[in-house]
């Protein structure tokens, strides 16, 4: 499956705007893509393992923390994850 | 010191954005292509304020429609370079809210001042650092560029 890395994580990910990896979860994804490349496992996970409360995760079209199964969730060769940090801010 | 580049009709999108949506801030995103001197903003897309509880003050884009922004740069075969908000009748000078929810590093973030429902000066400052826990704000010039001819 895919994973797309947005612009700010690409330089962790060897300048890479997508990366293949081959599990059956979403959290297996996310561990392989860490493996692959570590230096992005800080950015996205906290010192607990816990996805970033910044960080955003979306399974095709699915928000993953709203997802039953959330990280535990089954993923076949034709999905695709999206990593997506917040944007907000103000005055 | 990196540079902003934009295009002028962008660049005039944005600022007028910030017009339309006077007194609320406004926010989108920008689109683009990096370059060593900086990013090169060629597009931006309009979204809509999540926080609608505050908006005269605080901006949210919604991670759906992050998501749909993503995929729309993709489609355009750009990268999503940065961030545009805009300040009702306050600077255009980052917040340290602005800071704190700041998470797109090495992106641009260009502020607008709206006084009394007119667009004032706007500013771009980049996200530097590449943690978390170093990330600052750096001025960085702004560019408008006359789009090239087709």
């Amino acid at each position: 499956m895919t994973i797309f890395i947005p612009t700010p994580l690409r330089p962790f990910a060897a300048g890479k705007d997508a990366v293949e990896v081959n599990a059956g979860t979403i959290a297996g994804a996310l561990d392989e893509l860490t493996q692959t490349h570590p230096d992005l496992r800080k950015h996205l996970f906290t010192s607990e393992g816990k996805v970033r409360a910044f960080v955003n995760i979306y399974l095709n079209d699915e928000d993953v923390r709203y997802l039953p199964e959330k990280e535990a969730t089954e993923v076949s060769p034709a999905d695709t994850l999206s990593i997506i940090p917040s944007i907000a801010g103000g005055n | 010191m990196t540079t902003l580049q934009i295009e002028k009709p962008v660049y005039d999108a944005i600022r007028a954005h910030g017009e339309e949506t006077y007194p609320h801030e406004c926010c989108g995103a920008l689109l683009g292509r990096s370059a060593p001197e900086g990013w090169r903003i060629e597009a931006s897309i309009k979204a809509g304020n999540a926080r609608t509880d505050s908006a005269h003050n605080r901006y949210q884009i919604s991670p759906a429609e992050l998501m749909k922004i993503e995929r729309e740069s993709r489609r355009q075969g750009l990268s999503i370079a940065g961030f545009y908000h805009s300040h009702p009748d306050h600077p255009a000078q980052w917040s340290q809210t602005d800071l704190a929810e700041a998470h797109w590093l090495d992106c641009s973030y260009v502020i607008t001042a709206v006084a009394n429902g007119q667009a004032a000066a706007t500013n771009s400052f980049r996200l530097a650092g590449d943690t978390e826990e170093n990330k600052r704000f750096e001025p960085e010039p702004i560019e408008v560029k006359e789009p090239a001819s087709p």
